[in-house]
């Protein structure tokens, strides 16, 4: 409706236009920062979580030793006495862009800690990722569309749960990734520039050091062009889009060490091959059809079909009987876990224990998504409206990754981008509906406009004006209702014909959405709710569900905040007050934060790739006193670590993770059976628990004097009080305990003399400790000043 | 040690005999200090010259034992009875080694403000601290035990003079002594032990004596203290201390039960310490105390005027032996510590640790000078190991001076200020802001650039050729919409007019109107001819050509009905006939300019958007 008096007013109102959404990106960069410092202004810039532990201690360790050190590095202070090579089991895409950072701040002297720079990377590449989600939506649906999508992205909750600042994870960098290699996939499309498809191959190639869900895509794309050339959009551009990507991109994956030949030999991977092979197909066909007569084109498709059918067969047999012949048929564990939801929890325990691998459930879509999942089907329709190979791509992703969102709640990480770009979409969409319906119909507001560029203002006022008179005159003219309608339709008819006429699609919708004024005005009401509502409750998750760190914790009590930094207090000591090379065995959990932390080795931690090691140490934890001792001892372990919630009431410790070590250790050593711990099918420690759970190890580390605290030893996790509540530990020795109870260490005590074949004389000695030991206990009593 | 008592007094029989000079100790009172677990021996001295020579020295021993472990020693002229310290200078002093004396004994000559001549007499104070003089015996206990540490000294004084009066007086911390060395003329009172008096004992008189005592204040023992104090002239000191902290007492044994420490502290846990005090200068501003895996939440912060107490507790009770490491840092106000004198600057700050009763092992302290400081130098009250270093910081190009001073065993008498001068121009403070200034404004420059200049490689190739033709083809577009809407302002023109004439019924001034219309619609379309030519001639604009043909088509029509109805209008007002007959006359004029107004108007939104 605008009106610009002459060229130079128009590119100027481009430049304007341009400006604004360069400074409208900007902001909703600053926003993606700002809003995930929550966790750092609440708490502290610290490292969250577990994993976010080894990140920082591998790029601790590129930083101080360079970057062939880093590929080469085997790791003696886990897993041990086994080891681990980081460089080649780690993706290190995460790492080399943090020490890149800190690398360069430092060349230019501004004296960051690598800490800083871990905690803040995830802040800064959700802006990014944002950057990403507009550049995409924009291939897709335009600018309007891109914008409101980065604004979407940069506050998604889902998103922020794994980037607030200090959540250190491949997943901060990987999500953008991942957006951007869509990107330039579907610019690619869209241009068919052997330029564009050379960066997807390179984003491909950063995603592929960033997170193992590189699969994703992998599996997506070829989808996407398998979709294409069956419903006949096969192009020149789609080839350009996809074979580079496919030939480049497997060749730098397996340049990632953690990826290797399991870039060809995984059947992960095989869908792109196979795709790779059918778009060549079609491309010869296409150029066939081009080159021969329709009938000779008809002879040839028989000819080919039926031999193309045979040699089909004969691959398709052998790639299966190469799958079948390998023992998990090709598919890594939690691949396999992706396709059939309960294959973890019925093969694989070590993967089912983590919380993040169960299925989601409904509040959780609506925590992390919001109002997403409501708009997500508004920007479906959208994308369908005009359907261009971007969109349909955007549609399919939405698809596939509402399915795998339902399978593992940690993958609603690749949700809530497709989510964002739909509603994005959606959003804007619906904006601009009801914002031209409004222009169309207010006079005030499309005169102003023109006002505002045309010189006569007083003829230009009058004139829409005059215009909405003469549309408005035929309805007021007639009362009764059914002539309303017949008019109007006739009207609609019309208009339809006009349109015909100049053969726009664009222009048919705008006609056809053009809505009544009030309802449009309410709609943007509604609308703008809907995304005040969104906006608070991102702020919210963003500033209470997402932002604690899970190594301090607060409560808030009637005198004030509480602090638990019990963590931090156990592994400070560890650090300073144990010899460098002792063993600290603890449930895998917290191996990460002891290796990191406490500079401790540890028997095992979260990379969880060996399930016997885990294993042992779930059966020493599940196993008598003296059992675990033999199995710690031979372990060369010399402190042992456990978490113990019940004295505050914190209820992830490792009495509630109990029952995965007995399943884990059962796993590999069958006379620890899951049975045992339960006391008709029910995991209990109070008085009805069974003996084998009573006497195991985990019970007495965790509960080793805490009747003493309160006369009754009421746990507060469990709400009960517990089974047994005296009784002393004779071959561990409590060493240390944190302020709240919720971290307990115990050292090994080291083994007692033998007296060689005297049980009388040793039963004896025995006695005559424990008389020794009263006899001290009776001196302390004594000691006159105490 | 009983081995070593034995030497020391064979090697001081054996010695004894020569008179240094003929100085005598008129009295001596001396006062031991063991409430900590420093210990400081204040000794006041009453010198007489019984000679004939005027003496302006006097001479102070000390066994090996103590040398060793002496970290400070000061002596200055007791005025009276009222111990004024703060108005005395102290004497100057010097380690000797005299001949003919033990070697065993250190010798430190004090320098008298006036020579005595026969007969006078001066007194004196000598203050000396000593550090890791209290041995804990046992050395290892369990967390219920307190701490039992043993001190060993002479019950006489230690002098190469004959001391006529002497008293000894030893200070504990508690009144718990386990035992003590009885010599005749020996009392224990609450939480004192009195030797003496003794009288006219010779020279180098020695009787050991040991005492037994509980001691639970806190051992803590810094075994790296490394203080950074960055001067920043935006008016900012930065002070960052990192600490490497032990319990120095002694060690603990068979675990730690939180259970035994929680519900009976005092008792289970005696020899432990919890918390520290630093007393920071006033105005100390974000105060943080930290350590490598991220805040320490257990501190307080109290501050008035005067000084800034800062509480902190390590993350764990310290028990003896255990080890833990920290950093507090905290901004001081640059006015408080920077002055100038002439045409120097210096910092006046004070160089020790400023938590109580902590022992430094060794102390490394950096004053970070900023960028292009000149002319360094440092004066320091004791001796102290300096050197320099570069350090780079934010921005910097040259790197900052630092000084490096590096002391060991360092105790709170050590907090005194020291002063580092240096030059500095002012100017050089606006060297980094100008950096980043022309940076971006560089970096902008090269985005103008960028943008504006043609970085094609192959001038000849067809994309570019094209793409050429398109940017002409897109100027040609622009100019025809721009005119194709300055028809469309003509246009509402004319309605503007209908609409006066229908108001005033001025039918001249329409006429007239419609004149210029008619003027500037004739230049439009004189305008519009090459553009069309243009446009119809490029292969780039093939695909634009039909609609822009249309919209031409359009507007021309557009033109004709406009026309049409204003001349309709304008008849009938001439011949006056009704309005309502007008509207019904140009009624369908009306419904088909309308259609093509909008006809023409979506023309131009596409055309727009291209």
């Amino acid at each position: 409706m605008e009106v610009p008096e002459n060229g130079t007013s128009a590119s100027l109102r481009y430049a304007f236009g341009n400006v604004l959404s360069f400074f409208i990106l900007i902001l909703i960069g600053v926003l993606a920062f700002s809003i995930r410092l929550f966790s750092v202004i609440k708490y502290e810039s610290v490292i969250h979580e577990f994993d976010p532990y080894f990140n920082y201690r591998v790029t601790q360790y590129l930083t101080k030793k360079g970057i062939y050190e880093f590929w080469n590095w085997f790791d003696d202070r886990t897993w041990y006495p086994l080891g681990r090579v980081i460089g080649g089991t780690v993706y290190p895409g995460l790492t080399l862009t943090a020490g890149s950072i800190w690398w360069l701040v430092n060349s230019l002297n501004i004296p960051l800690s690598v800490e800083t720079v871990c905690v803040f990377t995830a802040p800064i590449f959700s802006a990014i990722a944002s950057w990403a989600t507009y550049l995409l939506t924009k291939e897709v649906k335009g600018t309007g569309a891109g914008l409101t999508a980065a604004a979407i992205l940069a506050m998604v909750p889902s998103y922020i749960s794994r980037s607030v600042a200090g959540s250190y994870d491949n997943e901060a960098v990987a999500i953008f990734a991942l957006i951007f290699t869509f990107y330039l996939y579907v610019k690619t499309l869209n241009t068919g520039s052997l330029f564009y498809a050379t960066l997807n191959a390179l984003a491909y190639f950063y995603m592929v050091c960033s997170w193992g869900g590189y699969t994703f895509i992998i599996n997506l794309i070829p989808m996407h062009v398998l979709l294409c050339i069956v419903t006949g959009r096969y192009s020149p551009r789609l080839y350009i889009a996809y074979a580079p990507l496919v030939i480049l991109g497997t060749l730098l994956a397996s340049l990632v060490p953690v990826v290797g030949f399991n870039a060809v030999m995984t059947s992960e991977h095989f869908a792109s091959f196979l795709v790779f092979i059918i778009i060549h197909v079609v491309a010869f066909v296409y150029y066939v059809k081009g080159l021969l007569s329709p009938k000779m084109f008809k002879v040839a498709v028989a000819l080919v079909v039926s031999v193309g059918m045979v040699v089909c067969c004969a691959v398709v047999a052998v790639l299966v009987a190469l799958v079948a012949s390998s023992p998990t048929k090709g598919w890594s564990g939690r691949s396999l876990s992706l396709l059939d939801p309960t294959y973890a929890s019925k093969y694989i325990p070590i993967i089912a224990s983590v919380s993040e691998h169960q299925p989601p459930t409904w509040p959780s879509y609506f925590m992390d998504i919001n109002v997403l999942a409501f708009l997500v089907p508004a920007g479906i329709i959208a994308c369908f409206l005009p359907l261009s190979d971007a969109s349909c791509f955007v549609v399919l992703y939405i698809v596939t990754s509402v399915y795998f969102s339902g399978v593992m709640v940690r993958l609603m990480l690749v949700l809530a981008p497709a989510a964002c770009i739909m509603s994005g979409i959606a959003l804007s969409q619906a904006f601009d509906v009801l914002t031209r319906s409004v222009k169309f119909q207010l006079p005030g507001v499309s005169g102003n406009l023109q006002s505002g560029a045309g010189d006569t203002t007083s003829s230009t006022t009058v004139t829409p004006s005059d215009v909405v008179k003469t549309e408005k005159q035929p309805p007021t003219d007639n009362s009764e209702d059914t002539i309303k309608e017949r008019t109007s339709k006739k009207k609609k008819k019309k208009e339809k014909e006009h349109v015909e006429k100049v053969s726009l699609k664009s222009q048919i919708q705008k006609r056809l959405l053009v809505l009544p004024l009030d309802t449009s005005i309410i709609g943007i009401l509604l609308l703008v709710l809907l995304g005040a509502f969104y906006v608070v409750h991102c702020v919210w998750a963003a500033a209470e569900a997402y932002s604690a760190p899970s190594i301090v914790l607060t409560s808030h009590s009637h005198d004030g905040l509480h602090v638990f930094d019990d963590f931090r207090e156990a592994y400070a000591w560890l650090s300073h007050n144990t010899e460098v090379d002792d063993k600290v065995a603890s449930w895998w959990d917290y191996g990460y934060q002891t290796t990191a932390m406490a500079n401790r080795t540890v028997i095992v931690d979260n990379n969880t790739w060996n399930n016997t090691h885990i294993a042992t140490v779930g059966t020493a934890m599940s196993s008598p006193e003296k059992a675990a001792w033999e199995i710690f001892n031979s372990l060369d372990v010399k402190y042992v670590l456990v978490v113990f919630g019940g004295l505050v009431g914190y209820p992830s410790d490792d009495i509630n993770k109990f029952l995965w070590m007995v399943r884990i250790g059962g796993g590999v050593f069958p006379h620890i059976k899951e049975p045992d711990y339960l006391r008709d099918g029910q995991y209990r420690i109070d008085s009805q628990a069974t003996s084998t759970m009573l006497n195991c190890l985990m019970y007495k580390l965790a509960y080793y004097r805490f009747v003493e605290t309160d006369g009754k030893g009421f746990d507060r996790v469990r709400r009960t009080e517990i089974g047994k509540k005296h009784f002393k530990l004779t071959h561990f020795e409590e060493v240390f305990t944190t302020h709240h109870w919720m971290v307990r260490i115990y050292k090994l005590k080291p083994p007692k003399n033998r007296i060689r074949g005297k049980a009388k004389k040793s039963k004896s000695v025995s006695k005559g400790s424990t008389a020794t030991s009263l006899k001290r206990s009776g001196g302390r009593k004594r000691n006159p000043w105490h | 040690m009983g081995f070593r008592f034995n030497l020391f007094l064979f090697l001081i029989a054996m010695l004894s005999t020569p008179v240094l000079s003929d100085l005598i100790l008129a009295k001596v009172d001396r006062r031991i200090d063991l409430t900590s677990q420093i210990v400081r021996i204040t000794s006041v001295l009453k010198v007489e010259n019984a000679g004939t020579d005027v003496v302006s020295e006097v001479l102070f021993a000390l066994p090996e034992y103590q040398s060793k472990n002496l970290v400070f020693m000061q002596a200055f002229p007791n005025g009276g009875k009222g111990k004024t310290k703060a108005s005395t200078t102290s004497l100057p002093f010097q380690v000797v080694n005299p001949e003919g004396m033990p070697p065993a004994l250190t010798f430190y000559s004090v320098s008298l403000p006036k020579g005595l001549s026969k007969g006078e007499s001066f007194t004196f104070d000598v203050f000396v601290v000593f550090t890791h003089s209290l041995r804990p015996f046992p050395e290892e206990i369990t967390q219920a035990d307190s701490q039992i540490v043993l001190f060993q000294d002479s019950a006489y004084y230690l002098s190469p003079y004959e001391v006529k009066v002497q008293s000894l007086t030893v200070t504990l911390p508690s009144a718990r002594v386990e035992s003590y060395t009885k010599l005749h003329n020996t009392k224990h009172v609450d939480s004192e032990i009195k030797y003496g008096p003794y009288e006219k004992l010779p020279p180098f008189s020695y009787s050991p004596i040991v005492i037994h005592f509980e001691n639970n204040r806190p051992f803590a023992v810094a075994q790296q203290l490394v203080r950074e104090i960055e001067i920043s002239h935006w008016g900012n000191i930065q002070v960052t201390e990192h600490y490497n902290l032990v319990h120095g007492g002694a060690q603990n044994k068979g675990g730690f039960s939180r259970l035994d420490y929680q519900v009976r502290a005092h008792v289970r846990g005696s020899s432990s310490f919890r918390h520290l005090t630093a007393k920071l200068p006033p105005r100390a501003r974000s105060v943080y105390y930290r350590d490598e895996i991220g805040n320490i939440s257990t501190s307080h912060l109290w501050g008035d005027s005067r000084k800034t107490e800062l509480e902190i507790e390590p993350r764990y009770p310290m028990f003896g032996g255990w080890r833990t490491s920290f950093t507090i840092g905290y901004g001081l106000p640059l006015k408080d510590f920077l002055f100038e004198s002439g045409k120097k600057r210096f910092l006046n700050i004070t160089f020790g640790c400023p938590i109580d009763d902590v022992v430094v092992n060794n102390l490394i302290v950096k004053v970070v000078l900023p960028e292009g400081s000149k002319d360094i130098s440092v004066a320091t009250p004791f001796v102290v190991k300096q050197s320099q270093e570069v350090k780079y910081s934010h921005l910097d190009i040259a790197g900052r001076p630092v000084v490096v001073l590096e002391k060991t065993n360092v105790v709170p008498e050590h907090n005194v200020h020291f002063q580092v001068y240096y030059k500095f121009n002012t100017l050089s403070l606006l060297r980094e802001p100008l950096m980043l200034i022309s940076g971006f404004f560089l970096l902008f420059i090269t985005c103008i650039v960028y943008m504006h200049a043609d970085i094609t490689i192959s001038k000849s190739s067809p994309s570019y050729l094209a793409k050429l033709q398109w940017d002409e083809v897109q100027a040609a577009i622009q100019q025809f919409r721009s005119s194709i809407n300055r028809c469309l302002v003509v246009h509402d023109k004319l309605e503007a007019s209908l609409r006066d004439l229908s108001r005033t019924g001025d039918v001249q001034s329409c006429k007239a109107a419609r004149k210029a219309a008619d003027g500037s619609l004739k230049e439009l379309a004189k305008e519009l001819k090459p553009l069309l030519a243009f446009l119809q001639s490029s292969p780039q604009a093939t695909q634009l050509w039909p609609k822009v043909e249309e919209l031409v088509a359009k507007e021309r029509e557009m033109q004709e009905k406009l026309m049409l109805k204003h001349s309709t209008v304008v008849d009938s007002y001439e011949k006056k006939s009704g309005v309502r007959d007008i509207e019904n006359r140009i009624a369908s004029l009306q419904q088909k300019l309308v259609a093509l107004r909008q006809d023409v108007d979506e023309l131009l939104e596409f055309l727009d958007e291209i």
